[in-house]
């Protein structure tokens, strides 16, 4: 084991460095035996011969409920994507609860009721779960786990391996709506901004869309979630040895998110989506990729937001009009608002 | 956005940039040092030296007043935060940075009351909503950010808040600018001047640098173009062997300054007689304490506060990079000991370090320059 | 020290005569006039924001003077280069 913090912080669960340095460090030396493999959002695995893609993934967000979705939904939407950006039809989930004793039951109905509604829209099955009731002050009100199994789709070889330079990242649409959502509702911030809401969707029609036309093409995709469009495409470029260079100008950021960031001295690109994916396709793909994505109902802002190239390797380069250029890190912890 | 998206017109840049490389012809060096860390922070995410010519170098300044405070300053800080009662506040810029015991996230890991506020006046909203804890706001910031906590706390007096206390490090920039003129080891041709500090003091207190120093120094604003537009002033001052203020920042810079803001802080504090900073050492008149008018308000003064003081690791040479003497890499433990992840001192945290800024933006290109491997 | 934002005054006065509800691109935050007693700003400025305070206001007609005087750069020089293709030459 590799893994030197003394204890575990905050910044351990934000999807950045010193979350890739606990998993790669204490999690894949003690528990998953094909180290060498990349980890990636959901795993597919042969059972007697048949592929299955199984992913698993907890939600701990607060406040419960926020413009444009809740929890709930966060939950669904979240496992759903793992496997849809895993190249798998998403097909049954099964529900963990832990609940905090106190919780007034209208708030858990809310919730499970926005689950049902959820996965009803995603296409899946909720088949089973476990529910647990800890004390009062353990479990900020509710803490839920999802695990998804799907199938994957065929014709579709997704992995770091396979991405080569020349090959274009598409991005599904605007950046930072969840995160700067769920930080304006904390209310800790003063900020309000009336249009802005959770992305939270599922992105399947999406995955199935492109796997229809252009499966051959079809290279590597990730939902960026916490950490950012940043963070995904590091990883990329980490794990294929090759670099992500982005267009700044390209890559879409609605107003308010923009506005939002520029008060707190905050990068777009550091800032959780739940509706968003990236795609590494193929050059001679991409065209047929975006058309596909445009026609799929919620689609139309899709765009090549830059592509794959070789050097600096390993790292992501960002690009601006007038030429100049910056390294995008990975997050390292949580995203925070700056005053210098 | 207005007033943004202007000044990164990708035209004109291309055309001031053009212009710069005119003015600057190619025999000679030029070293202009951009004090203001918002500075370095826009240069980085611009991406602008990349577009101005090879013989322009811009050496990164000591205005990041997270930076050049002593890790002993955080330390005493962050003791307060050991009483439960105590709601320990502060910009999110303070919150990574260490101290002996770690920085104020790790505190707030191991159970302490430590909250991130975007303003002072959050601060003190915070401690009407808490009546029965003690609210402690860590100040930051040069002259720009002084006048807010100066108008806290006459609202926090005049509102009879008595659990709120401000725990004062604001310092101010014209002695740090004097520290680097007087240093033996820096030769600059000019100064890239702070905008947001010169909205509260004026253009006045430059005038030295010119008259005095005979260096120009142009006040400028953050936008790439403002930034652009400086160092063309200043190269149009050194062709014609001038050193005078000028204020590229008109649209928001008085000459005169913000009198209302500098009333509140005359009101609410005082100069120490020395104050140490990280680097540079001890420099007489050079930060903010609060009056004893106000001491009920005065961490210091209500609180004890250990006063240890810490020198840094002896193998960091945060004082150097501070100075501008060392390039962040020089330093041995840039990129190996120090990272931003671990960082050792306060330039690999704050975002405006020049060690962060220069590990984020350029230490990776330059690593695969030299190795051809990741960093 | 050096974060500031121009947003622009879309309520004024409802809580207290020093504070304002300031728009950057459609979000909105309030913000703290004091600092700008003595040249109190009015429904439709803009003013840099720092740390919750407004600091300044922004004067629009600078900013346009600002962006003529950089968009004619170099407008001068060809004027030059142009006078001199003419072949009159200069002393």
């Amino acid at each position: 084991m590799s893994f030197l913090d003394p204890q575990i912080e905050m910044a351990h669960g934000a999807g950045g460095k010193a979350s890739r340095r606990l998993i790669e460090g204490l999690f894949t030396p003690l528990l998953f035996r094909s180290a060498l493999e990349p980890l990636s959002d959901a795993a597919h695995i042969a059972i007697n011969g048949r592929s299955v893609a199984i992913t698993t993934d907890s939600f701990v967000v607060s406040p419960l409920r926020f413009p444009g979705g809740s929890i709930g939904e966060l939950a669904i939407n979240g496992t759903v994507n793992d496997l849809a950006v895993s190249g798998a039809r998403p097909d049954a989930i099964v529900v963990t609860f832990v609940l905090e004793a106190g919780l007034p039951t209208e708030m858990l109905e809310a919730e499970v009721r926005a689950m049902g509604m959820a996965a009803e829209h995603a296409g899946v099955r909720i088949v089973g779960g476990d529910t647990k009731v800890v004390e009062h002050g353990k479990a900020d009100n509710m803490y839920i786990t999802t695990t998804g199994i799907g199938t994957p789709l065929g014709g579709v070889d997704l992995g770091p391996q396979t991405v080569r330079t020349g090959d274009k990242i598409i991005l599904s649409g605007p950046i930072g709506d969840h995160g700067i959502t769920i930080l304006l509702a904390r209310g800790e911030l003063d900020l309000e901004a009336a249009d802005l809401q959770s992305d939270t969707r599922s992105v399947f029609p999406f995955v199935e869309a492109m796997a229809e036309v252009a499966a051959l093409g079809m290279r590597w995709m990730r939902d960026p979630t916490r950490g950012g469009v940043a963070t995904s495409l590091n990883e990329l470029a980490r794990d294929c040895g090759l670099a992500a260079h982005l267009f700044e100008d390209e890559i879409p950021v609605r107003d308010s998110v923009r506005g939002a960031c520029e008060l707190l001295g905050l990068d777009p690109l550091h800032i959780a989506n739940e509706g968003q994916f990236l795609a590494v396709v193929a050059a001679e793909y991409a065209d047929i990729a975006l058309n596909i994505l445009h026609q799929t109902a919620g689609g139309d802002e899709a765009c090549v937001i830059g592509e794959v190239r070789e050097q600096p390797v390993g790292a992501v380069l960002v690009t601006t009009r007038y030429g100049g250029s910056r390294i995008v890190d990975m997050l390292v912890g949580d995203p925070l608002p700056r005053i210098c | 956005m207005k007033f943004v998206d202007e000044f990164r017109d990708a035209t004109v840049i291309t055309k001031t940039a053009e212009e710069i490389r005119r003015l600057a012809g190619s025999s000679r060096r030029y070293r202009f040092m951009e004090v203001c860390g918002g500075h370095t922070h826009a240069i980085y995410r611009f991406g602008l030296k990349d577009i101005l010519p090879e013989n322009i170098e811009l050496i990164h300044g000591p205005g990041c007043p997270v930076c050049v405070l002593p890790m002993g300053r955080i330390d005493d800080g962050l003791s307060l935060a050991h009483d439960p009662n105590v709601i320990f506040t502060a910009f999110g810029d303070m919150m990574r940075v260490p101290g002996t015991q770690g920085s104020p996230l790790e505190h707030k890991a191991r159970g302490m009351d430590v909250r991130i506020v975007y303003s002072p006046s959050d601060a003190l909203k915070l401690a009407k909503a808490n009546p029965d804890r003690h609210v402690m706001f860590f100040a930051i910031g040069f002259e720009t950010t002084a006048p807010s906590t100066a108008l806290t706390l006459m609202r926090a007096k005049a509102e009879g808040v008595r659990n709120f206390s401000v725990f004062c490090n604001h310092v101010t920039i014209i002695p740090a600018i004097r520290a680097i003129l007087d240093s033996p080891d820096m030769r600059l041709d000019a100064f890239v001047g702070p905008g947001h500090v010169s909205t509260v003091i004026g253009c006045r207190p430059y005038e030295w640098i010119a008259k005095d120093e005979h260096k120009p120094i142009v006040i400028s604003g953050f936008e790439p173009l403002d930034i652009l537009q400086s160092i063309l002033m200043i190269l149009r001052q050194l062709n014609a062997d001038e050193h005078k203020v000028e204020n590229q920042y008109k649209r928001v810079v008085p000459w005169e300054g913000n009198r209302a803001a500098l009333k509140a802080m005359a009101e609410v504090f005082q100069l120490r007689p020395y104050f140490e900073w990280r680097g540079l050492g001890f420099i007489s008149q050079s930060a903010l304490s609060i009056r004893d008018t106000y001491a009920e308000w005065d961490t210091e003064q209500r609180f004890h506060v250990p006063g240890v003081r810490v020198t840094d690791p002896k193998a960091a040479q945060c004082g150097e990079v501070l100075k501008g003497v060392l390039k962040p890499i020089q330093c041995k433990l840039f990129g190996k000991e120090c990272t931003p992840e671990h960082p050792v001192g306060a330039l690999m945290v704050s975002s405006e370090g020049s060690c962060a800024a220069y590990y984020n933006y350029e230490h990776r290109k330059a690593m695969v320059h030299i190795m051809g491997q990741p960093a | 020290m050096c974060l500031a934002i121009p947003g622009k005054i879309v309520e004024i006065g409802h809580e207290s005569s020093n504070l304002a509800t300031v728009e950057v691109v459609g979000v909105r935050r309030k913000v703290d006039l004091g600092l700008l007693q003595d040249d109190m700003p009015v429904l439709g400025d803009w003013v840099l924001i720092h740390v919750g305070f407004a600091m300044s206001k922004i004067s629009e007609q600078d900013a346009i003077d600002q962006m003529e005087t950089l968009r004619m750069l170099g407008e001068a020089e060809q004027a030059i280069q142009e006078v001199r293709g003419y072949g009159l030459g200069e002393g």
